[in-house]
């Protein structure tokens, strides 16, 4: 981020991975040593992000590659599923997975991969809490794919609908089923790692991996079960540069309703809901650098159960209110409670969804 | 709806499905592609309070979060019937630029391009940016690397972030940029037209060098004659942030050229029980089918349909790199009186022009006495309604519509997504490949697979944007069916 960082790329890439793998490619089928751990990097319901986020520790992509036997991973190597049923149970060290559990096919291949995998690891918002796409959990199914085939620019007549299995005049086609609910990878398999982020900070993916790889070579510690990687253990306003006073707020602003904030000054305390009391450290506190809210996409912080009722909390700390009518004036600017305290937490939450999206059963 | 539970093998069917069915004479009867994915966007944003929208719309596509960001963040604008001020709409196209740029670059070396560098005759496990640095060299390759970097150095300068940025808001940006971040950024802007030029002398070298190649280009099984569409300037020059829809007939005639809140009155998308995505098609032509031609209403909405639909590049050096492409391609002009490029494959190139004049776009940007300004926002004052906010994706036109109540709160929400255009040609093209290199039931294996995931990449589908698949990586598995529906043969990449 800092200008300053920006002249040594130029050199570095060039120089460094020279020696090492620039031979690589042609090597690859054939030359690789057996002892190498195996590495799968899966994305099921998810936006790309995360893989991007991963290539973009740039020229670490050559140490990974050359760390780890890459069995799986559609954005840079060739891979096939087959291969991976054909493994031992446990064959596979380590298993990225990114995305969010939507279709009973992402749901099949997850287990396939938690049973081939020593260690699974929930690799960004989507997989871990259920990131934004969770949002969906709010409305029963059958209103979301109505929605989807029947905007105002779709012309559908008919009302079709994609159906799981369809009679093409040639034959049967078959669709993964859209499930009910979203769900989170560790709703879905057992999980042994988390590295959160929508998507997570690529010198983070890179610090974890290079822990990961210390652990295997057995020059660092293991890190215990359940283990968050990648992140802080206290909040984004710790590592946010802005000044926090202590100060109480009598009423929340949107943010198109102010031209601009004080640079130097807490956004909530400015008024802006911002979700930085109760998400997790780990990013650098980006979006508060450019005078936008923490949106909370590094999920809870350390030792919170439920995010919104911790961020609920935290905005209740600053409000200057005491009659009820005062209150609720103040309130009325968090016109989308949900998505405010649940943007990126809700299908992983304790209640998971609305009660309409569980009553529903997807009809 | 009939809930089908289906057979876990015939699950493994990875992200992008083929069937092609066969005849009694073992000649393509028909092929399908399907997507099998949905995240319900449109639904779950409803409720939401619309600012929120360039944000939760990052997340439909992290490999272009620029687009779907700026669309959303233009859209609000229309709601609140706000113009930003002239500095928020510089700093946004700016960030778009050094986007364009970089996002240009990812395809270019890492996913499309290894088919004509590494060769696309040269194993998978080849073609890919490893299999790049074998063969142009680490000296090439730290290059790219370093374009990747700095482009998303200053994305994450303006945006806050990298991926996913954080900074526009209905009315402009949250905050400006430094005198230094400005300098910093031009900088990065004439290095970056360096390394378009030097991107457009590799593709020069490796592939107009190379008369097989060139060949490949020209041949006709990647030649699909239809309506192109993109947006231009008031000039009828490539803009990506702003201007009209313009949209070229198959015969090199301007059909029309439109404000993108019209959108609804030029196109439509239909919707197949077999697949989760719609396939959008020109309205006032109307859907034949999966068919080339003047009387399909099938477009297509890439960087060759942008090169083919505008009158040219805004920029110098594109603009000299815009001429040689078509003086080389097509020389003479169409029927209609503009000259076209068909040949699909010629997307890698017109994508490599499109790289070159965001560069010059960023420097010229960079250097507006407005860019610093910290003025960047206009505070709404009318009440939100309904609005539409287009750009060009690096993947083709990209249209948010949002409709909400006084307060701002979304009651409707419409996208119509880059890649999605491009679905019926995608599909054609399969359809193309299949009937190829399938006859009398005999199947050229490698021959089929590349040449399928050939046509795809050449469009740089972003399935993230509908499904989660990378651009260029579709795991493909194409099952072949007799007559009888049996599945005679399978063939499988990636998955």
């Amino acid at each position: 981020m800092s200008p300053t960082a920006r002249s040594k790329p130029a050199a570095k890439p060039a120089a460094k991975p020279t020696a090492k793998p620039a031979a690589k490619p042609a090597a690859k089928p054939t030359a690789k040593p057996a002892a190498k751990p195996k590495l799968a990097i899966f994305g099921a319901a998810s936006c790309g992000g995360c893989d991007i986020a991963i290539v973009n520790i740039h020229e670490h992509i050559l140490e990974v590659a050359a760390a780890f036997d890459i069995v799986l991973w559609p954005t840079v190597m060739d891979g096939k599923y087959s291969d991976i049923e054909a493994m031992e149970d446990g064959e596979i060290t380590i298993t990225l997975v990114s995305g969010s559990m939507r279709t009973d096919e992402t749901v099949h291949l997850s287990k396939l991969l938690r049973r081939k995998s020593k260690f699974m690891v929930a690799f960004g918002s989507c997989a871990s809490e259920g990131c934004i796409p969770g949002l969906a959990n709010l409305t029963p199914r059958k209103e979301i794919l109505d929605t989807a085939f029947s905007t105002s620019s779709t012309d559908n007549p008919d009302g079709i609908r994609p159906v799981w299995e369809f009679e093409a005049p040639e034959g049967i086609l078959h669709l993964p089923e859209f499930e009910p609910m979203l769900r989170t990878l560790d709703q879905v398999v057992d999980v042994d790692y988390t590295i959160p982020g929508c998507p997570p900070e690529s010198e983070q993916i890179w610090a974890a991996l290079q822990a990961v790889v210390a652990a295997l070579k057995g020059t660092g510690p293991l890190p215990p079960k359940g283990s968050i990687l990648g992140a802080g253990e206290s909040t984004v306003c710790d590592e946010c540069a802005r000044k926090r006073d202590v100060k109480k707020i009598d009423r929340f602003v949107r943010i198109q309703q102010v031209a601009a904030f004080d640079p130097e000054i807490c956004l909530l305390e400015q008024g802006l809901p911002c979700n930085g009391p109760a998400t997790r450290n780990g990013c650098g506190a980006l979006c508060p650098s450019v005078s936008a809210p923490c949106i909370g996409c590094y999920g809870a912080a350390e030792g919170v159960v439920d995010y919104g009722a911790r961020l609920m909390s935290a905005y209740a700390s600053v409000i200057e209110a005491t009659k009820p009518e005062e209150i609720d004036k103040i309130l009325d600017g968090i016109p989308d409670p949900a998505g405010q305290f649940y943007r990126f937490s809700l299908a992983g939450s304790l209640l998971r969804g609305s009660r309409s999206a569980w009553q529903s059963d997807g009809e | 709806m009939e809930r089908i539970t289906i057979d876990p093998v015939t699950r493994l069917e990875g992200h992008g499905k083929i069937e092609i069915f066969l005849d009694p004479d073992g000649e393509v009867a028909n092929a399908y592609f399907q997507i099998p994915e949905l995240r319900g966007f449109e639904r779950f944003c409803v409720g939401r309070p619309v600012e929120e929208m360039p944000t939760l719309t990052n997340r439909i596509c992290g490999v272009c979060p620029e687009a779907h960001h700026m669309a959303a963040a233009k859209a609000a604008d229309a709601v609140y019937h706000v113009d930003p001020p002239p500095a928020g709409k510089l700093l946004r196209e700016l960030l778009y630029s050094a986007f364009f740029f970089t996002d240009h670059t990812t395809h270019f070396y890492a996913l499309g391009g290894p088919d004509f560098v590494v060769g696309p005759d040269a194993p998978a496990a080849e073609r890919n940016i490893l299999g790049v640095i074998g063969k142009v060299g680490m000296e090439v390759g730290g290059k790219v690397i370093e374009a990747r970097k700095r482009g998303h150095e200053v994305i994450e300068m303006i945006g806050g972030r990298k991926i996913h940025p954080a900074s526009a808001v209905p009315g402009g940006m949250t905050q400006g940029i430094t005198e230094e971040q400005r300098a910093e950024i031009e900088k990065f802007g004439r290095w970056a037209i360096e390394f378009g030029q030097f991107s457009l002398g590799i593709f020069d070298k490796i592939v107009l060098g190379n008369e097989a190649y060139k060949e490949m280009v020209l041949s006709d099984g990647y030649t699909h004659r239809t309506y192109y569409m993109g947006m231009v300037d008031p000039n009828n020059k490539v803009n990506f942030y702003d201007g009209q829809i313009s949209i070229m007939s198959p015969d090199g005639e301007r059909v029309g050229t439109y404000a993108p809140a019209d959108y609804r009155d030029w196109i439509a998308e239909r919707v197949e029980p077999w697949t989760y995505l719609k396939f959008p098609y020109l309205k006032k032509v109307g859907w034949k089918g999966f068919v080339d031609g003047a009387d399909s209403g099938v477009y297509c909405a890439t960087p060759l349909s942008r090169l083919n639909t505008a009158d040219g590049m805004a920029t110098p050096l594109a603009q000299a790199a815009y001429e040689r492409f078509f003086d080389t391609l097509a020389p003479k002009p169409e029927a209609g009186g503009k000259r076209l490029v068909h040949h699909r494959l010629a997307t890698h190139w017109a994508r490599l022009i499109e790289l070159l004049y965001a560069a010059e776009r960023v420097v010229e940007l960079a250097k507006d006495p407005d860019i610093a300004s910290p003025n960047v926002r206009t505070v709404p004052t009318e009440k939100p309604t309904e609005g539409v906010g287009t750009v060009e994706a690096p993947r083709g036109t990209l249209t948010h519509h949002y409709w909400t109540d006084e307060r701002g709160i979304l009651t409707a929400v419409n996208l119509v997504v880059g890649t999605t255009n491009n679905y019926a040609p995608m599909a054609m093209s399969i359809k193309k490949a299949a009937q190829s290199l399938i006859h009398k039931g005999t199947v050229v294996h490698q021959g089929l697979l590349n040449r399928v995931e050939m046509a795809f990449r050449l469009y740089d589908p972003c399935f993230g944007c509908a499904t989660h698949s990378l651009p260029g990586e579709m795991p493909l598995r194409v099952a072949i069916r007799n007559s009888d529906g049996e599945v005679v043969d399978v063939l499988s990449q990636n998955c």
